[in-house]
């Protein structure tokens, strides 16, 4: 009975490259299947009350429930799980590939084979999933299929003569796809009768039911009652509901089996009790094992986050920890800056995953923050023969004690149209790139390799790539170690008090032209004082570059006569309420914004 | 004693429109001047049962160019509020105006009309600036129109001058000043130009056509101008405003001492009874309301005592004689000091504002940075 359940199960993913197609591929699947299996259906697990009660809440899911009828009218259970599809993410979409059997790879069929496309397929394959190509975007008029084809059989080395040709957009042939899923990926394996053993791949925190944790149950099985254990925290919890997702809700069923994917609540309110790659199993019959687990994700951008407000830090806290709760690549520890007060150091993935963190942080939890610098942590060899690494430049000892420096260096995989190898490899050079190979992919396109420095590249680099090759190159990086390197700390002074927070560790023939770069831009942003404000850079004690805010000469209102009154309050409230929002650096008053704009140096 | 109220009036129409302006007027209208001062007058009559128990203390018409009026309709407009309001004999009745549209004969009309105050757009004193501004005029006009309103029996003329002009050098600011002050007006206001949004200068400047006055040059122009108008005899009153004693502009006194008023015409806007809306800017809807104050107040807010107590601030201090404590308790039933205490001390210490029987009003220094000054006022 468990095996011919089994048997009609698939845990799959989409993986593409962005843009692609993924979102509107899963949007077509979830469309054209249904929400519960005939037997559902008619047994009535719930009544049409709690299904409307239910349907009440809205959970963002990363897995999906779908019910897929075949051609050949066999019913299949399609869990869907999401994967997040950009460079950064690598980390994210490894671990929602344990929880799966195979992985659709989307390919456009005008751009053909890129970038992330590539990574992810090798992400899929070192997981061991069945890959089950699809090529989309069929209608465009630069649509070629063949070529999408001949690249994935060439580039990838996976057969693709067969592969759905679709146009998601306008649901072309997404029936083909459904069943190809039936047929080319291969059910989950797993016995339901051996102890419990399920992997958390995500949580979500919602405030009646508490943590959520999602899952995907290798062996045993797991209802409401059951006691569970969760293996890594040893913590027990008494299951309260178990279900499944439909689109947006949650969906309670009697219980999740083997091959499964699912979630469970236990009124679990605390977000550090389950951690995404634990083991859940049974608390009276535990599993002697626990699954491999995984690797804490290496951070490749590093930044400070302090809260605005500095009575506002238990609140950044509690929201840092909330997010790790279903993002557990995200690193933070505690951090003081003179400047700033207390607030976090964070670790995160790429750019991308620093701007997402901190826009939902001001967005979900309404915190206003100031950011410092990304920084890669520097390995410091000292002269008494001790090495210590360092990410925050304050902690950067007294150059006297250094012996020598090394900085992260990573490969760099650039694909883009040959008509911008140019500009780009201006670029890598600009940006300290050492060049190691170029090969021509087919006829349009070229993929450059370069070794750069970690740190040339973890602002802005994807940014300018992309603007500079008009969107068209494609970006992956990988850490390939450590390179000795000159490198000097370069300190900003703003009203002759040093900065923390504006403090850079910069390639040494880079660093006055830097710190120039930051004294002009220092000066646009911090407004006028009732006194003169001297802006410095400095290499320990030597100033390489200044400027000067001017005094306050004249803030005047000509005219203010009946209808300008409301107006002119406004204003004045509005100022009053942006000063709040500024840092007091001594007796400066500093926007938030004037932290982060000195990142964006590079001329447009 | 009847409590005081004062009436703008707004005529939303100029032959053409200057580059800095942002006030709500059209040029080419003339085919709807008529159903203008018609819905005008219905909306003064109509309504003023509301104020039966205020004596008019200012009537103030201003745009546009109320004078591209005929003096028969701006005769209708001041026979309205006459005919229906309680007005004060000792009242105070604006006319602003703009040289072009000025002669003898309607200035005669006015001034039959009881029209006792006029406020002459003389801007600049050379035609190459007019020009640059988008004025109509010249120079020419501008003194022939200042002759024929002193003919016509005017005995109370302002002029507005504006500075920190793009190419306006020192001496050419000097030059206005000096002949302005042999006409001898009796009220002279002097802006800095300020670039607006949504005006023609913005876009100039936006795209580098015209630049700004630095910060010195304009500060220059003003205690020039400062010190010029003291040596004849003209006592600066507010921030931008100087007079013969005796000849400040009793209408815009009432707006810096936060007093009541009542706005009539497109988008004209009102304080009353702790309330402050304004009309609707939509030129077809103020047509077809007929004058009604429910078709046409829009964005009406009632102030908190906090933002009162800020206007009270913000506004009393523009005046050089600032604020009487004594005043503030009277209106907020609190001293100063419960709520300001910590904001007075400050501003002492940075020698923004100075105290002396009772009054407290900014220092010299204060004026230059007076937004600095009155932000700090807001709660």
């Amino acid at each position: 009975m468990s095996s011919s359940r089994q048997e009609k199960i698939r845990n799959f993913c989409i993986v593409a490259h962005i843009d692609h197609g993924k979102s509107t591929l899963a949007d077509r699947l979830i469309q054209k299947t249904g929400l519960l299996t005939e037997r559902e259906m008619q047994e009535q697990v719930l009544d049409n009350m709690d299904i409307e009660r239910e349907r009440g809440i809205t959970i963002k899911s990363q897995a999906v429930r779908l019910v897929y009828k075949s051609k050949a009218g066999n019913e299949y259970i399609y869990n869907l799980i999401d994967t997040p599809g950009h460079v950064d993410f690598n980390y994210e979409v490894s671990r929602s590939l344990a929880a799966c059997e195979g992985a659709v790879l989307v390919v456009d069929a005008a751009q053909g084979v890129e970038a992330q496309t590539l990574a992810n397929v090798y992400l899929a394959i070192d997981n061991n999933l069945e890959i089950l190509p699809v090529i989309n975007k069929i209608d465009l008029p630069s649509a070629n299929p063949q070529m999408a084809i001949n690249e994935i059989e060439e580039i990838i080395g996976i057969p693709a003569h067969d592969a759905p040709l679709i146009s998601a957009k306008n649901g072309i042939n997404i029936e083909e796809v459904l069943e190809k899923i039936a047929e080319v990926i291969p059910p989950p394996k797993g016995d339901e009768n051996k102890p419990l053993k399920a992997l958390i791949f995500d949580s979500v925190y919602d405030s009646y039911k508490g943590v959520v944790v999602i899952m995907r149950v290798m062996d045993g099985k797991v209802q409401k009652g059951s006691k569970v254990r969760l293996m890594a925290t040893k913590s027990e919890f008494d299951v309260v509901e178990v279900g499944y997702f439909g689109p947006g809700k949650l969906i309670p069923c009697q219980a999740l089996l083997a091959g499964d994917v699912g979630y469970f609540t236990a009124s679990i309110k605390n977000v550090s009790d389950t951690h995404v790659g634990d083991t859940v199993t049974d608390a009276e019959n535990p599993a002697s094992e626990p699954l491999p687990g995984y690797k804490r994700a290496t951070p490749m951008v590093y930044c400070g986050v302090f809260p605005a407000d500095g009575a506002k830090y238990p609140e950044l806290k509690d929201a840092l920890e909330k997010l790790q709760l279903n993002d557990a690549s995200l690193f933070f520890e505690p951090e003081t800056s003179v400047a700033l007060g207390f607030g976090f150091r964070c670790g995160f993935l790429g750019l991308l995953h620093l701007e997402i963190i901190q826009e939902r942080l001001e967005r979900e939890f309404n915190l206003d923050l100031v950011t410092t610098a990304p920084s890669v942590i520097y390995k410091v060899f000292l002269t008494d023969g001790t090495e210590i690494d360092i990410s925050n430049p304050s902690n950067m000892p007294d150059p006297a004690r250094i012996e020598h420096m090394e900085e992260p260096v990573v490969k760099a995989e650039i694909i883009l149209p040959k008509d911008y190898i140019g500009p780009i490899m201006d670029l890598c050079q600009q940006r300290r790139g050492e060049y190691e190979s170029m090969q021509y992919l087919d006829a349009t396109r070229a993929m450059l390799i370069y070794h750069m420095p970690l740190n040339e590249i973890i602002y802005d680099f994807f940014d300018v790539l992309k603007s500079r090759s008009r969107g068209y190159a494609s970006f992956d990086y990988s850490l390939e170690g450590y390179k000795q390197s000159s490198l000097v700390k370069l300190d900003i002074l703003v009203n002759r008090e040093a900065v923390d927070a504006l403090s850079f560790i910069v390639f040494k023939d880079s660093a006055i032209e830097r710190g120039r770069k930051i004294c002009e831009k220092l000066k646009d942003e911090i407004p006028r004082h009732l006194f003169e404000i001297p802006i410095q850079a400095c290499i320990g004690s030597k100033i390489v570059a200044r400027t000067t805010v001017s005094a306050m000469r004249k803030d005047v209102l000509a005219k203010c006569y009946g209808g300008d009154i409301s107006r002119k309050r406004k204003l004045l409230e509005k100022q009053k309420e942006g000063k709040k929002r500024m840092r007091s650096i001594g007796s400066v008053e500093v926007p938030q914004s004037a932290f982060m704009s000195v990142l964006k140096l590079e001329d447009e | 004693m009847k409590k005081p109220l004062s009436i703008y009036i707004h005529i939303p129409f100029c032959l053409k429109k200057c580059l800095y302006c942002d006030f709500p007027s059209f040029s080419g209208c003339e085919n709807i001047y008529e159903q203008y001062v018609s819905t005008l007058c219905n909306e003064i009559r109509d309504n003023a049962c509301v104020f039966s128990d205020r004596e008019i203390q200012t009537v103030f018409f201003g745009g546009g160019t109320p004078t591209v009026l005929s003096s028969k309709n701006i005769g209708k407009i001041i026979d309205s509020v006459f005919d229906k309001y309680d007005v004060s004999s000792k009242a105070e009745i604006t006319v602003e105006a703009n040289p072009e549209t000025l002669n003898y004969e309607k200035l005669s009309e006015l001034k039959s009309m009881y029209v006792n105050r006029l406020s002459i757009g003389a801007q600049a004193w050379q035609d190459r600036l007019l020009q640059k501004l988008g004025r109509v005029h010249d120079r020419e006009t501008f003194v022939s129109a200042f002759h024929a309103a002193r003919q016509a029996g005017f005995k109370n003329i302002g002029c507005d001058l504006m500075f920190s002009l793009p190419t306006q050098t020192m001496d050419d600011w000097e030059e206005t000043l000096e002949n302005t002050l042999k006409l001898s007006p009796e009220h002279i206001s002097a802006y800095s130009l300020i670039i607006e949004d949504n005006t023609p200068f913005k876009k100039m400047f936006e795209s580098g056509l015209i630049s700004q006055t630095d910060d010195e040059l304009d500060r220059k122009m003003y205690y020039l101008c400062r010190q010029m108008l003291a040596d004849k005899g003209y006592s600066q009153y507010e921030i931008s405003n100087f007079s013969k004693p005796g000849f400040e502009s009793r209408h815009n006194i009432v707006y810096w001492q936060t007093g009541e008023y009542i706005g009539f015409g497109l988008g004209a806007h009102s304080y009353f009874e702790g309330c402050r809306f304004h009309n609707t800017l939509d030129m077809e809807k103020y047509l077809s309301s007929d004058g009604s104050f429910k078709k046409l107040h829009e964005q009406t807010e009632k102030l908190s005592e906090n933002e009162k107590m800020e206007e009270f601030m913000f506004m009393g201090l523009r005046m050089n004689k600032g604020i009487e404590k004594s005043e503030f308790f009277s209106r907020f039933k609190c001293d100063i000091t419960d709520v300001y205490e910590k904001q007075l001390s400050e501003l002492f210490e940075e020698k923004l504002i100075a105290e002396s029987s009772g009054r407290i009003f900014l220092t010299p220094y204060g004026m230059d940075i007076s937004n600095f000054v009155f932000e700090k006022f807001i709660i």
